[in-house]
């Protein structure tokens, strides 16, 4: 049943308990990020050295898959290349049908691409719900490009 | 049980299915589905008398008007205004209510005068006020609420000061359901020579209005939560308080005479209807207004203070559900708003979804009262003369497998 997929364990459990939900001390990048319609909130912050995110904190407010989705992004990236994260965040787009292509998932081997984050996947079938999934890897783009700019 | 279960078969959408599940539509408070009676007036409209309006140079033209005109006397008619012309046909609720603030508000308002609202106003109801401040130098003020979600009037008169210009209360709550205190807030303004104003979007489509008794200035409603289509609203005002207001709006249609540098304008409710109006929109409305009146208000508030009794009887069954609005429906509407456990409620919508069933989630347009309760968001169910008490036990079903799916005990 598809509520099912949508609602998999994993994601009440990130929901529940997200990950890396700290705030860090004079981050590197940062970004706040919202969805007005429904007043869902996120806030990415980054630590960032020698090109590599190192750690990562994500806190905010709303509905179990924006925010599940945050804590899954925050576990995946610390320990990523910035080139990595970006073509992380791509191939969640393309999870998420947010950009055309594949996102490269084994449906015989459940979690051996991404991860927890396959779970997204599920969002697929719900359209209204696409944009909360997103809203996390939005943010994070979004504190990058900063990144970028102030360097 | 009052039963208008017959009224369903004039709604044509109350067929569709949504996920292969008869639709229940639970979100009336947002807009009302239509019948075929406004459908067809609007149809009709576009097929027979397409013209525009006040131009009376041939025969179609003069029809055209006289549809739109008639439309202006259904609706005066159904609130019991004192004459046609003090109903002034606008965009929606929202733009009625911008209309006074800057027809009048900005004419009238200085440094240090107050504009008074509620904590449970609707953003068209705070922000338009919010810009008249910023241009004006006036100050908003608020009325709060009690612990049981009504609108505190214990202090009016200290909030309802000598420095108060403005009055503007919602005439029922979009989120709590909670009816305004219309009548505490016109004395108070009143007593203090302040405008009195009532945000009718949720009153007036539930409840029958007389705005000579009433007493208050302005009534501003959406055709669009009456069972009227999109795009028309109403301002209904005291003639003097018309008389005086200024137009928001320039252009077309409101003016007597145009010179280079000044014009004169229209007589009132003209003046306040630059452009070509809404015709259709307005003549559709019309068409709600008969329909509504057919019904009778009375028989529409006492079908939804009983369904509204079932909901709120059912809703408190389920565990770790919180309703957030007055428990006893003799003070409150048909929309009542909760939330379930740790369950975001964009998840208990998509839940319900799945079952058919359309409510809404989320801030309903009332951020300053969202923070006031301490919350981001609630679900929000909410009744219309074709709901039906099974659908409140759908919407019950739907809640419990939101339960399972989230584990909420």
């Amino acid at each position: 049943m598809s509520l099912d997929e949508l609602y998999r364990q994993v994601i009440l459990d990130h929901y529940r308990s997200p990950r890396h939900s700290g705030h860090i001390e004079g981050a590197d990048a940062t970004a706040e990020g919202q969805n007005p319609l429904c007043g869902d909130e996120v806030t990415v912050e980054l630590r960032i050295e020698d090109g590599a995110v190192t750690d990562a904190a994500v806190r905010g407010r709303g509905c179990s898959i924006s925010q599940a989705s945050g804590s899954m992004m925050a576990d995946k990236i610390v320990g990523l290349s910035l080139e990595d994260v970006d073509e992380l965040v791509h191939r969640v787009k393309r999870l998420l049908n947010i950009e055309p292509g594949d996102p490269g998932v084994d449906p015989e081997r459940p979690g051996a691409a991404l991860g927890d984050l396959e779970a997204l996947a599920g969002v697929r079938r719900f359209p209204v719900r696409i944009k909360c999934a997103d809203l996390p890897w939005a943010t994070l783009q979004e504190a990058l490009a900063g990144n970028r700019t102030h360097r | 049980m009052t039963d208008l279960s017959h009224l369903r078969k004039d709604f044509p959408i109350l067929e569709r299915e949504m996920n292969g599940k008869p639709l229940v539509y639970l979100d009336s408070a947002a807009t009302s589905q239509k019948p075929v009676q406004v459908l067809d007036a609007v149809d009709d409209y576009y097929r027979r008398l397409n013209a525009n309006v006040h131009r009376g140079a041939y025969q179609l033209g003069e029809e055209a008007t006289d549809a739109y005109e008639g439309a202006r006397a259904k609706v005066a008619g159904f609130i019991n205004a004192a004459s046609d012309r003090e109903v002034v046909f606008t965009r929606s609720t929202t733009a009625a209510i911008n209309h006074i603030g800057y027809g009048w508000g900005l004419y009238h308002l200085k440094p240090g005068d107050r504009i008074v609202i509620s904590h449970m106003e609707h953003h068209a109801n705070v922000v338009p006020w919010q810009l008249i401040t910023r241009h004006t130098g006036a100050e908003l003020a608020y009325l709060p609420l009690t612990e049981d979600y009504l609108v505190d009037t214990s202090r009016i008169d200290e909030v309802v000061d000598g420095r108060t210009k403005i009055v503007s209360i919602s005439g029922m709550s979009n989120v709590l359901g909670t009816i305004g205190p219309v009548a505490e807030a016109v004395a108070a303004a009143r007593a203090v020579g302040a405008l009195a104003i009532v945000d009718g979007a949720q009153l007036v489509p539930h409840c029958a209005v007389d705005v000579q008794s009433m007493g208050a200035d302005f009534v501003a409603f959406s055709a669009h939560k009456m069972l009227g289509p999109t795009g028309v609203g109403a301002l209904w005002g005291r003639m003097d308080r018309l008389e005086e207001m200024e137009p928001a709006e320039g252009g077309g249609e409101m003016i007597r005479d145009v010179d280079f540098t000044e014009s004169t304008w229209a007589e009132v409710p003209h003046k306040f209807e630059a452009g070509t109006p809404p015709i259709a929109q307005a003549i559709g409305l019309g068409a709600a207004v008969d329909y509504l009146s057919a019904i009778g208000m009375d028989a529409v508030r006492q079908h939804e203070i009983e369904i509204t009794r079932y909901a709120l009887e059912k809703l408190s069954e389920i565990p770790q559900l919180t309703i957030y609005g007055p428990m006893d429906p003799a003070q409150r509407g048909a929309a009542v708003s909760f939330t379930l456990g740790d369950i975001h409620p964009h998840d208990l919508a998509t839940i319900l979804d799945q079952e058919g069933v359309a409510i809404r989630a989320g801030h309903h347009c009332a951020k300053p009262l969202m923070r006031v309760l301490g919350l981001a968001a609630t679900a929000r169910a909410s009744f219309y003369v074709y709901n039906v008490p099974e659908e409140v036990d759908t919407l019950v079903a739907g809640l419990h497998e939101a339960r399972r799916i989230f584990g909420v005990a």
